[in-house]
């Protein structure tokens, strides 16, 4: 992997001059400001979206739950906490946060390649979150987050509120697809000399690819939601079928964008889960070059498998059994990334820093989150599994407890780094522990709902199901639990006066960022450093 | 907080269920901690609790493997253990064979997974067709090949459903009646929005979209009740759309036929009409 001749940290201090609070954060073209802003919209997006789900697991926490009772009010708090997660916490603490600040770093460029495109796509954001705060007061967005027509509709989902939600998908999005643009161009042409793409660490491999995912696929979420809204609105018909459209149609553009979406989630998580488990085994990262065309095997794969999610809605079975063949493709360079993982760690001298946990954690409920995913891939078997809770299992196995973990694996790995000050080590363990076995406790039981036939986006379900529901929000109270650890962990590291060295993770830290200081001065690698 | 007498209602209300549950046997509905698939009453059913349950031994060993693999490393190199990594990052053998193996296992399941979905994609020998129909928030079920006899099916609602010993969110008015051991051809529809025709012990599922008939089928083994719920958000009430199919013996269908044609006479032949015309068409 990457290492430098010099160590150009030190030369940074003279000319270190940060503009004025203002100017610092609201106008920052600076890619570390900004990486910290993301981080800090993802986890307000988080606390937003987990106090949903709080709200949700009461409402389920026995049969005939009396805290919602209102059934399109419960429809938009599930549709807005699928939207918050996803668009509002993991992909801006994954790529904008995590992405913004280690992939110049990691490449050894002073900057991104475009800082004023940086600033707007962060500052696109916070709109979007009010768009779909007043979409969420409002009670009109009761679609779920897959946003099918025609419920989402003007007859069905009538109110401005629908369209803000609408819109605010549109916000979010362009910021994306600018954010993209802006990670390919920098990749692409701002490495350091010497640092070749298969010398490239493999969190820019990660981003790279989800740059490229989100490139692709955006647009087309971005025409379905502007078709969707000329249907609303102006008298258009390209989903309603009493003017010639079809609603089927929404669902395949919808998992065009939404299948690769998924992945965009979490292939940041992979690179991040890479650099922790070669750092605390003091090994390099294991088949290397298999491990970044895994990601982009993912990556291609991943635009060709979306219809899965349609299996009955009904497609023709030739077409159903070619999408099933297609999705069990996805578990062979899935199947690389762990046993890689692994092999990293077999022969290393590991040492279990909270960092280390979090991603031998992600490792172990990521690998059961995907083998539910080879369940339900076939289209045979999804015919009894399709909407029950068996998936709303498999999802949060992979996002809710994959992509979370990898989030929180790259903070602890990387907040001594950002904020020069280290994490409370008894509080970050206590916070891994209280939400590895909250979220299991929560998620695990979904599976048994799930093969026992509860749907899911239901407010109450038949007295049957009260056991392993009642189970699930004890869960939830744990994961919040964990959550407020959490936040006290942020408070303990910005009140920390601990000094940390430039790599305070030792010799298994190779990439470019643990050559600059911690925190790095505002500007860094002025001096190109030189890749060997 | 009411949590806690609510909890014990809730739990009364179980051990109460699987009591009445006990008296018939021949209701398919969830059970209390249940942890697997509904028992099954279809041959679909049945060949897909087979696959899964072949599969789900298969993702279990994987699991559990992965698992080992990963307490092995934490114990065995664990710095205090391995103070001095190696320097491997290659092994061209493991790398092609932990591309290979999962390769043949997947074929290995795709073949029976194959054989599965074109087994459950239509009866191509149907003895009958059902047509069924999406509402907010209710099922209207037509019997093409009975003058198209037509009825709406909606739940019992929860004071009712209390009163008389009915299941709360599943049992309904007017369930789904057809014969024991014949091919039945469905197809479903809608006329709002979308909703999904899913009976978890029959092995059923289709979206029922508007504008669109798609087709599917099931074949009931045995008289008795099977519980399903809409399984696509379809609005406020999506949880308060259940479905209940009672097969019944095949000798005894044509009286119940001609029961219902008298019960439900005055049911709007509306739709009824538009089946025709759509089976018409199909011809």
């Amino acid at each position: 992997m990457a290492s430098t001749t010099h160590d150009h940290g030190h030369d940074d201090h003279h000319h270190d001059h940060k503009p004025a609070f203002f100017t610092r954060w609201f106008c920052s073209t600076n890619h570390k400001d900004i990486g910290t802003l993301y981080l800090i919209f993802g986890i307000i997006g988080g606390l937003i979206g987990g106090v949903l789900s709080l709200i949700m697991r009461t409402q389920l926490a026995h049969p005939g739950g009396s805290l919602v009772t209102d059934g399109q009010t419960w429809n938009t708090i599930i549709t807005i906490h699928g939207l918050l997660m996803i668009f509002f916490s993991v992909m801006p603490a994954l790529i904008g946060g995590f992405g913004n600040w280690f992939v110049p770093l990691m490449i050894g460029a002073p900057d991104m390649a475009f800082p004023r495109l940086n600033n707007i796509s962060f500052w696109l954001l916070p709109p979007a979150l009010v768009l779909v705060m007043i979409a969420l007061f409002r009670g009109e967005a009761g679609g779920g987050w897959t946003l099918y027509v025609p419920l989402t509709n003007a007859t069905y989902q009538p109110g401005w509120g629908g369209d803000a939600l609408l819109f605010s998908l549109h916000l979010a999005g362009i910021s994306s697809l600018l954010g993209a643009i802006n990670f390919i161009t920098t990749i692409f042409n701002m490495r350091a000399p010497g640092m070749t793409l298969h010398k490239m660490p493999l969190f820019v491999w990660g981003i790279l690819v989800t740059a490229f995912l989100l490139l692709l696929a955006v647009p087309v979420l971005a025409a379905a939601i502007t078709m969707l809204i000329t249907d609303r609105n102006f008298g258009t018909a390209f989903f309603e079928v009493a003017g010639g459209g079809d609603p089927v149609l929404f669902q395949h553009l919808f998992w065009f964008f939404g299948h690769p979406e998924v992945y965009i989630m979490v292939l940041p998580g992979f690179g991040i889960i890479s650099h922790i488990i070669s750092t605390f085994s003091r090994k390099p990262v294991f088949g290397y070059l298999g491990m970044a065309y895994a990601m982009v095997a993912i990556g291609v794969v991943g635009f060709v498998v979306w219809a899965h999610h349609m299996y009955v809605s009904g497609m023709e079975v030739d077409t159903r059994a070619y999408f099933m063949a297609a999705t069990l493709v996805i578990a062979v360079p899935t199947g690389v990334k762990v046993f890689s993982w692994i092999a990293t760690m077999w022969g290393g001298s590991i040492r279990l820093e909270l960092p280390m946990v979090w991603a031998i954690g992600f490792i172990f409920v990521f690998t059961l989150g995907g083998v539910t995913g080879v369940v339900l891939a076939n289209a045979g078997l999804d015919q009894a599994l399709h909407n029950t809770y068996y998936v709303v299992a498999h999802f949060h196995y992979v996002l809710s407890l994959g992509a979370v973990f990898s989030m929180f694996a790259g903070f602890y790995y990387w907040i001594g780094k950002m904020s020069g000050r280290q994490y409370p080590k008894f509080l970050g363990h206590l916070q891994f522990w209280l939400l590895f076995i909250g979220v299991n406790l929560t998620f695990f039981p979904m599976h048994f709902s799930g093969l026992a036939g509860m749907p899911r986006r239901y407010p109450d379900y038949p007295d049957a199901f009260a056991g392993w529901n009642m189970i699930s929000s004890l869960g939830s109270y744990i994961s919040g639990l964990s959550v407020l650890v959490f936040l006290m962990v942020i408070v303990r590291v910005f009140t920390s006066r601990e000094p940390l060295a430039n790599n305070y993770w030792g010799d298994g830290a190779t990439t470019l960022e643990w050559t600059v200081a911690s925190p790095p001065p505002f500007h860094t690698f002025e001096e190109l450093p030189r890749v060997t | 907080m009411q949590f806690f007498p609510r909890l014990m209602a809730a739990s009364a209300a179980m051990i109460l269920g699987a009591a009445w549950l006990a008296a018939d046997a021949g209701a398919q509905q969830p059970l209390p901690w249940q942890m697997g698939f509904q028992k099954a009453f279809s041959p679909v059913m049945e060949q897909i609790d087979t696959l899964h349950t072949g599969v789900l031994w298969l993702v279990t060993i994987i699991t559990l493997f992965v698992g080992v693999l990963l307490l092995i490393v934490m114990l065995k190199f664990n710095h205090k253990a391995n103070p001095n990594p190696s320097t491997t990052s290659h092994h061209t053998g493991l790398e092609i064979a932990w591309t290979v193996i999962p390769i043949l296992i997947l074929v290995g399941m795709a073949i029976p997974s194959f054989r599965l979905i074109y087994y459950q994609d239509r009866a191509h020998e149907a003895d009958m067709t059902v047509k069924v129909t999406g509402h907010q928030w209710y099922w209207e079920y037509t019997y093409p090949d009975s003058d198209n006899l037509n009825f709406r099916s909606d739940i019992i609602p929860d004071d009712e459903a209390r009163k008389t010993g009915k299941i709360r969110l599943l049992d309904v008015d007017n369930p789904l009646v057809v014969p024991v051991g014949k091919n039945i051809r469905i197809l479903t529809a809608s006329t709002d929005v979308i909703h999904s025709f899913y009976v978890p012990s029959l092995g059923v599922q289709r979206y029922a979209i508007p504008g669109r008939t798609i087709e599917t089928w099931v074949q009931v083994m045995a008289p008795g009740i099977y519980y399903g719920q809409c399984n696509q958000i379809c609005g406020k009430d999506h949880a308060r759309m259940p479905i209940a199919v009672r097969a019944i013996p095949a000798e005894e269908f044509a009286t119940w036929v001609a029961e219902a044609k008298k019960k439900f006479a005055t049911t709007t032949p509306e739709t009824a009409v538009q089946v025709a015309a759509v089976m018409e068409r199909q011809r």
